[in-house]
């Protein structure tokens, strides 16, 4: 299947500098990708990225305010869809698309959900209406095939037997599967899938990977889709798309995104200052080191959430974007940590490691009672900073207070800070959290204190 | 369910000691509140005095429905509770087969109707007077025909059409008289100025009530629920108001009259030479022409109701209901909502300009008085109280509603209870209203609240009404 969508590598629709904004919000701000016939692509990013901003221009549900959408058909008829309206997109240009929030026709039945989507086809062969209302057999033989067709998607979607209930009853899986169903009725060349994973178990989203390689295999019907859902995108999307902030911060196959940094900042949330710090140490200590570095940040993000956000981490039904990504780093961290030949930086914080060159004066060799405190606690301090001070042997509180100046100094050349310690009273503060915890134990690291 | 049982077996009579009990009290708070209200009556004679009646007979009636009521409702309450749980099982057991063919039933039974009243009629006055005649039948006729026959049928049809608009579509429409409007005065008017048939005219009148439903549809494209409902409101009364107001048309109030009569096929229901009794050497009745138009206002609502069968099972009435359920949706199956939704307006207007033009024939007369608001919202009524998009639903409610209205007019033994003054008719909205009432929490649904499906792979069931939706406007 590689090689078919190698083969045949023409874009099948292309966005180019697409903007839209909604009054001062830019929603989208200068998005350019494309979709390449035959593929998959996904367009994943955290919420409010603009996703499906972007799937509402395509289809034609809003207006582009800047911005060209080409949308170019088997037979090579172009279309720019920014200038057509919704349902002619679907009719003409043969886009179709599902919806976030399932929009089934509930009161109608699922083999009656399927005759809506052939309407057009229908609308020519009725004359219109008036000859199917005047019993032509034109009509009459339409109308059989449009069962026959919908019989075919039933059949696709495993939902056969319940053909003649209401979609409103069906399960919430299959009116997922029905709703995709519904939208292959137009005979799309593009087909739009607004989070078709979106609550499902693991054994329905499994099929519905399955449905969708098979759609692909069988129209060849090229699936632009957004996801959530991690194992869908990186099982059957041949090309991703991450936005954040209606931005465009990585562009390539599965592999290449899942490990680029800018890619795993956004979906952790990290501060950007961090990451720059982790650039920085990139750069200066070799590229191989920078996986590692970002593989220990996406751990400490992750005790982070874990911390912070029990139920999420304990409910991993619920798709928790972060904390599914958060576990394939740290598995992958895990990998690495075992491949790389240098450990010094992937130790964990907490093992006490040989001291450092250019330690402090009151630099420990290993933390009083086999337990560090909670550095980060300091303004100041976030988790590189605190595993750097722990290399260089400091690890309590009552250390950071008695810092002198040539001490600051000596940790300031380390943490590669300029006067941010004296700025940021680290002292100061050490020594009230020194006093804190010898008078109670030290209160629990929340999310907002960093 | 279990301590029910419990309950009776340890005190047997304590369900008419509570009933008797709760009769009592009811009957007392009846008296309390109905004393002064229904017991006195202040009225003023010629030389401006008070007289105080008393209504102690019309106080007790009251008080007695109270308490007696109250009785038999707690008294019976165990009774009905069984009842409803034997009869739910039952229903799900057998699939009724009375209900399955209702509408042949139904429909043969309005095709021999005339003639049934006809028949018993003329064997009621052979059984008093011992006298066959026919003819008597014929002439007594008259006004089950007229009053009940074509009037219920009339509204049949008006229901049928805004069901196309209201069930169908899903769109609110409260100004639906509008067409009905458009429809008698075209016919009223090119009948008298230009002389044309009914017959040329019936489809004339169907086409300018759908133009004007196209107009109506244009600016009411984007709106919707309570906003869409307020513009048809509108449209209606201006359409009622230029009526009223373009006098060197329409004679405003004064209304049009001498409106010429349907013949069939060029002969007239006159009494003269070429008229239909000397034709067919029958005796001179007006009847024949009621009769006439009776099975001329049946087929017409036949008609409504063939094509709105046939639209259902078309693309475009798939489209109205799949409007009614999801517009957006709709949109993204590339159905162009705006040409949907204008053909939903044009072709339940086009049947309420037919009725319109057969309401002028029958009438022979029209004025605005015929087409104020509460006849499109009793036009309303009739398609929620009978089911959102069923057909025979809808029959019912509009002949439950009109027929009923005509039969308080029957009813003049309630004079004897409530006094000669008293007219049935007066309090036909509060019955109405009461009707309304009572049917929407009973079957919120209306009386039929189930769809049945356009299109079936296996079997044809019926899509209960809670997944359906009432459309957004």
């Amino acid at each position: 299947m590689v090689s078919e969508v190698q083969k045949n590598t023409s874009a099948i629709l292309r966005v180019e500098r697409l903007s839209m904004k909604f009054g001062g919000l830019i929603a989208i701000n200068d998005l350019n990708f494309e979709a390449k016939r035959g593929a998959i692509t996904a367009l994943i990013g955290p919420n409010g990225a603009g996703k499906t901003t972007v799937f509402n221009c395509i289809t034609g549900f809003y207006k582009p305010t800047e911005g060209m959408l080409t949308m170019t058909r088997q037979n090579g008829e172009e279309y720019l869809l920014e200038r057509m309206a919704d349902f002619v997109i679907t009719k003409k240009a043969k886009v179709a698309r599902t919806f976030q929030n399932i929009r089934l026709f509930s009161g109608l039945t699922v083999l009656e959900n399927l005759l809506v989507a052939q309407h057009n086809p229908l609308m020519l062969s009725s004359g219109f209406t008036i000859l199917g209302l005047l019993g032509f057999p034109t009509y009459k033989k339409a109308a059989t095939d449009a069962i026959e067709k919908a019989r075919f998607w039933l059949e696709k979607i495993n939902l056969i037997d319940r053909a003649d209930d209401p979609a409103g009853d069906l399960p919430y899986g299959a009116q997922r599967r029905l709703e995709i169903a519904r939208a292959m009725c137009t005979e799309p060349e593009l087909l739009c899938l607004d989070e078709p994973a979106a609550g499902l178990n693991a054994r329905e989203s499994a099929e519905l990977n399955k449905l969708l390689l098979d759609i692909r295999a069988e129209t060849g019907t090229s699936i632009l889709l957004i996801e959530h859902d991690m194992s869908v995108v990186m099982e059957i999307s041949d090309h991703v798309v991450v936005l954040e902030y209606g931005t465009k911060i990585s562009d390539g196959t599965p592999e290449t995104v899942k490990n680029d940094p800018k890619v795993i900042a956004a979906y952790l949330g990290v501060e950007d200052e961090e990451v720059v710090e982790l650039i920085e140490q990139a750069e200066a200590a070799g590229v191989d080191d920078i996986t590692a570095a970002v593989d220990l940040l996406s751990t400490e993000a992750l005790h982070e959430i874990v911390e912070t956000h029990p139920e999420a981490a304990a409910v991993e039904l619920i798709p928790a974007t972060p904390t599914v990504k958060a576990k394939r780093n740290k598995a992958t961290a895990a990998k690495k940590i075992s491949e790389t030949t240098a450990p010094t930086k992937a130790e964990a914080p907490a093992k006490a490691g040989p001291i450092k060159a250019g330690a402090t004066s009151n630099a420990l060799a290993e933390p009083r009672g086999g337990k560090a405190d909670r550095l980060i606690l300091i303004k100041g301090i976030g988790p590189v900073n605190e595993r750097k001070l722990n290399e260089h042997g400091i690890f309590h509180f009552d250390q950071i207070a008695a810092w002198k100046k040539a001490d600051v100094i000596a940790a300031e050349v380390y943490l590669a800070f300029d006067g941010r310690i004296a700025r940021e009273d680290w002292i100061g503060q050490a020594k009230k959290l020194a006093k804190a915890s010898q008078a109670k134990p030290a209160p629990k690291k929340t999310g907002g204190a960093k | 369910m279990k301590p029910m049982p419990d309950i009776q077996s340890a005190e047997p009579d304590s369900v008419f000691a509570k009933a008797l009990k709760e009769g009592l009290l009811a009957g007392a708070l009846a008296l309390g509140l109905f004393f002064l209200v229904v017991g006195f009556r202040t009225d003023q004679n010629i030389r401006n005095e008070l007289i105080l009646t008393q209504r102690w007979g019309l106080l007790a009636i009251f008080v007695l429905v109270a308490g007696v009521g109250r009785f038999l409702i707690t008294y019976t309450a165990p009774w009905r509770e069984e009842r409803k749980k034997n009869k739910r099982a039952v229903v799900a057991k057998e699939p009724s087969a009375f209900r399955r063919s209702f509408p042949k039933i139904g429909l043969a039974l309005l095709f021999v109707y005339p003639f049934l009243i006809i028949t018993i009629l003329a064997l009621s006055q052979w059984y008093f007077t011992g006298q066959w005649s026919y003819q008597s039948g014929v002439q007594g006729s008259l006004k089950y025909v007229d009053n009940f026959g074509i009037q219920i049928l009339i509204y049949v049809m008006l229901a049928w059409g805004l069901n196309i608009v209201v069930g169908l579509a899903g769109l609110l429409d409260l100004g639906y008289v509008a067409f009905y409007a458009v429809g008698a005065y075209s016919y009223a008017l090119l009948s008298t100025h230009f002389g044309f048939s009914f017959w040329l005219l019936l489809p004339m009148a169907g086409i300018f009530a759908a133009t004007w439903g196209v107009i109506l549809g244009f600016p009411v494209l984007r709106l919707r629920g309570d906003y869409l409902a307020i513009v048809t409101l509108a449209f209606g009364e201006i359409i009622r108001l230029i009526l009223i107001n373009w006098t060197a048309v329409t004679k405003g109030t004064f209304g049009i009259s001498g409106i010429a009569k349907v013949t069939l096929f060029g002969i007239p229901f006159t009494a003269g030479d070429g008229g239909f009794a000397k034709t067919f050497g029958l005796p001179m009745s007006s009847a024949y022409y009621k009769i006439f138009l009776y099975y001329l206002i049946l087929l017409l609502a036949l008609l409504t109701a063939w094509v709105t069968i046939r639209l259902r099972r078309m693309p475009l009435g798939r489209a109205w209901e799949a409007l009614r359920e999801d517009e957006i949706a709709c949109r993204s199956l590339g159905i162009n909502t705006t040409t949907t939704k204008l053909t939903a307006f044009a072709t339940g207007a086009m049947f309420g300009g037919f009725a319109g033009s057969f309401f002028a024939a029958r009438q022979g007369f029209v004025s605005p008085e015929s087409f104020v608001f509460l006849e499109s919202a009793i036009i309303l009524a009739m398609v929620v109280l009978g089911g959102m998009g069923s057909l025979v639903g809808i029959a019912i409610a509009a002949a439950v509603m009109i027929g009923g209205t005509e039969l308080l007019r029957e009813l003049e033994f309630l004079k004897l209870i409530f006094g000669n003054d008293f007219t049935p008719e007066l309090y036909r909205m509060l019955l109405f209203g009461l009707a309304m009432i009572v049917v929407m929490v009973w079957k919120p649904r209306g009386f039929a609240g189930s769809r049945e499906p356009s299109a079936f792979l296996h079997e044809r069931k019926m899509v209960s009404g809670e997944f359906t939706k009432e459309g957004h406007g």
